[in-house]
């Protein structure tokens, strides 16, 4: 049977799809769709949060309806072509959903709610129709036509919404603040630097969705005042620069972005600037140093950019995830938003689900769900065999909560109680493989890195600190030190001036406070329960299941593996980084730490 | 940013000339910077000299500013930029092990460049596509599910 005319294939290019290897899979089908002749248009969407199941690509006949594919290869996807879009029979192997079992009745999907993500992997990032065609600038629209910029705070104020940067400060007081102060000219922008390592939602929307955060911002900068804007993006996501430059192009064409906005007589120009690698950055008063051109350090607040901010005006920066939320907002009302999620908390949050967990990728959840629902029933578990035994949630700002704390609700103030915070939305799971002083030592090294070097306490506190924790890792820690480290950390959090130095113990005062024994047996013991702290463990050759294969020996980077062929080898102590590429090779498992 | 190897050094210092012209204020110095890192796949000293009269700034400024961004060079890279993220999802997923294994297979530190002049190999807090992890990117094409010899492999290919 031939195909019919008008089959689609949509297959997901994001960064988190390229790394898998969809550009591949995406040439294997119009290879094959081209071979074969078939009457089937190819294009692209963004990431529709399922990560873990990259490369994914959809299949849609002429008549309507879809079937989903993940796991794609080049060769399935040719296979495909093959057997569905010409034989017309789905390949059942590789299906993740389709018409019979949706999307939205998987256990993955099933708790979430999606208003940020609603059109990430259904639509092409790269036609602004798709996004006109799904409610696009549709807001923005209305804000125009009938809404005063009082009418859009107020709005914005009743939905609850708070900022999804990091801080959680109430967008629509911000908002009044930045209208409120006098100023000749206001700005407004649109913070997409994206610095914590192990988050990637704004990366995920800008690459997915580009258009409703430049809606976003236009309605922003509509309510405050500011005819100009400025989306600073981290230099390391060069696809959503990419996609994000196109989007800022086809709204000026159709009159959305530019002078006069629809007939309003509202102008509104939006620049793009890179950030340039510093983490710091982040920090609103760091990001407008930044786009003045000069080094990217903090300054004392107040004054607030909503009183003085870029070139000295009054300025308005919110977070992508922020800005995304406002469209929907706007078009379906501050009520219907703020019947979702807590009290103190309204709408939903994305959250980066990664590390040792069975379904990692990005979800949307509404505010007050546990972190065992996202962790257990969306993730599926550590998906290690492994049981999960802690969260580390905000990224080096936040904390790491134990597998026992996982009936805390996501909420602004229940997390921050717990220890940890909301943060940006950065959600690494750990099994029992990790090791919670090698964690902290590892969000130290990182802060460390990246203190822009203004205040003492950050710069060489945080030094400090990680002096220690590199002692507790090698053994040559002694009673006191753990002492020493929390009054440390303590000090460091109240005399840094900006969030990354006044948070930057965080990972170190929650493994403390929940995995204290964990440091207690590295001190003590000389001991890593984990066998992560190389100082503490060494590796051993067991002769009686060593085959004397070699391959051990081969991979080996520095020549600590010795032996005969066919007979057992030896690993050289002395030698042995332990970075465990043996363990890896060894086809007999003999070689285990110890 | 791309980086354009293939021009001549007389196309590129034009090149640089006319970024220079169009630049007036210094809210405009990390741009330029970048672009001209765009250009010479580093900043060459010379550069950020004359970035600095154009600007009005001292060369010590600009200096400043291209130190204490990550991205910036002031020596000139490897023809494949490799980066090994190193961010939690991937320190998690055993990224140190990418690392050593890229090291030994090019013989040299993160940080440096191999002899031949075709890799320079460092790290990065993230590049945003942790359940992928670990993950690296060469150039601007990241590759995810790495194990240390996948990783190799994908250098492998690149020699050729
Ligand atoms: C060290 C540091 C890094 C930050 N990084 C970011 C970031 O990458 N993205 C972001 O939106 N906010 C970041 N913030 C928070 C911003 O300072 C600011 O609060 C936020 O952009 C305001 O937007 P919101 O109200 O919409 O959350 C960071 C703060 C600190 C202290
Ligand atoms: S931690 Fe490596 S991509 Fe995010």
């Amino acid at each position: 049977m031939r195909a019919r005319p008008g089959w689609t294939v949509t297959v997901g290019m994001s960064s988190c799809g390229v790394a898998a290897g969809a550009e591949a899979v995406r040439e294997a089908f119009r290879r094959e769709i081209a071979r074969r002749r078939l009457p089937a248009a190819i294009r692209i969407t963004g990431c529709v949060g399922m990560c873990h199941r990259e490369v994914l690509a959809e299949v849609s006949p002429p008549g309507g309806g879809a079937t989903i594919y993940g796991d794609l290869t080049p060769e399935r996807a040719a296979r495909i072509v093959e057997r569905h879009l010409l034989g017309g029979e789905p390949v059942r192997e590789w299906i993740v959903a389709d018409d019979r079992a949706p999307l939205h009745a998987l256990p993955y999907f099933a708790k979430q709610k999606k208003i940020v993500l609603r059109n990430c992997g259904f639509i092409d990032p790269e036609e602004i129709d798709d996004a006109i065609s799904m409610g696009g600038y549709e807001a923005l629209r209305a804000v125009l036509a009938e809404g005063s910029p009082e009418a859009v705070i107020a709005c914005v104020e009743a939905s609850g919404l708070r900022g999804r940067g990091g801080a959680g400060y109430p967008t629509g007081a911000k908002w009044r603040r930045t209208r409120e102060s006098p100023g000749a000219e206001k700005y407004v922008i649109c913070n997409a630097d994206e610095g914590d390592p192990g988050a990637f939602m704004d990366r995920s929307v800008l690459e997915g969705d580009p258009h409703t955060v430049l809606e976003g911002l236009a309605i922003a900068a509509y309510a405050v005042g500011a005819s100009r804007g400025v989306v600073y993006v981290r230099a390391e996501y060069p696809l959503a620069v990419r996609r994000l430059r196109a989007a800022i192009g086809q709204a000026e064409r159709r009159g959305l972005l530019g002078r006069d906005i629809l007939g309003s007589g509202f102008d509104f120009s939006v620049a793009l600037m890179e950030g340039a690698g510093a983490f710091v950055c982040g920090e609103e008063t760091a990001l407008i140093a930044s786009l003045e051109g000069g080094r990217g350090m903090p300054r004392l607040r107040p004054p607030f950019p909503a009183a003085r901010g870029l070139r000295g005006m009054p300025t308005c920066i919110n977070n992508v995830e922020t800005l995304a939320n406002v469209p929907w907002i706007v078009r379906h009302g501050a009520e219907r938003y703020a019947a979702i999620g807590t009290p103190g908390s309204r709408g939903t949050k994305v959250f980066a689900l990664a590390g040792k967990v069975a379904r990692g990728g990005l979800v949307e959840v509404p505010m007050g769900i546990t972190l065992r629902e996202i962790i257990e029933e969306i993730g599926g578990g550590s998906g290690t065999g492994l049981p999960v035994k802690a969260v580390q949630i905000g990224g080096p700002s936040g904390g790491c909560l134990p597998a026992s704390r996982f009936d805390t609700p996501v909420d602004y103030e229940s997390l921050k109680e717990s220890g940890a915070i909301m943060g940006s939305g950065g959600m690494i799971v750990l099994d029992e493989s990790a090791c919670m002083v090698d964690i902290a030592r590892y969000f130290l090294s990182f802060t460390r890195d990246e203190s822009c070097g203004k205040c003492t306490f950050c710069r060489v506190g945080t030094k400090r600190m990680l002096e220690i924790l590199d002692r507790i890792a090698l053994g040559r820690a002694e009673e006191g030190d753990l002492d020493l480290l929390e009054e440390l950390g303590r000090s460091v959090g109240i005399a840094s001036l900006c969030g990354l130095g006044q948070t930057a113990p965080n990972p170190v005062l929650t493994t403390l406070r929940f995995f204290r024994e964990e440091y207690e047996a590295h001190i003590r013991d000389r001991r890593c329960p984990a066998k992560k702290c190389r100082a503490l463990f060494r590796y051993r050759v067991d002769p009686s299941r060593c085959t004397g294969c070699g391959a051990c020996a081969r991979v080996c980077p520095v020549g600590a593996v010795a032996g005969e062929k066919g007979r057992p080898h030896l690993i050289d102590e002395a030698r042995c980084t332990r970075c465990g590429l043996c363990v890896e090779a060894c086809p007999a498992d003999a070689i285990a730490a110890e | 940013m791309k980086s354009t190897i293939a021009k001549s050094d007389a196309a590129r210092d034009a090149a640089f000339r006319r970024l220079l012209s169009g630049a007036e204020e210094s809210g405009s110095l990390i741009p330029l910077l970048q672009k001209t890192q765009g250009l010479y796949g580093y900043l060459p000293e010379r550069a950020l000299v004359r970035i600095a009269r154009r600007l009005r700034l001292s060369p010590a400024q600009v200096y400043g500013v291209a130190t204490f961004y990550g991205q910036f060079r002031l020596r000139p890279a490897g023809r494949h930029l490799v980066t090994v993220c190193h961010g939690t999802a991937c320190h998690v997923a055993g990224a140190e092990r990418i690392s050593e294994a890229l090291e030994g297979a090019l013989g040299i530190r993160t940080g440096g460049t191999t002899p031949d002049g075709l890799f320079t190999l460092r790290n990065v807090a993230c590049l945003g596509c942790c359940s992928l992890a670990p993950v690296m990117m060469v150039g601007e094409t990241a590759h995810g599910r790495l194990t240390p010899a996948k990783a190799k492999a994908v250098l492998r290919r690149r020699a050729r």
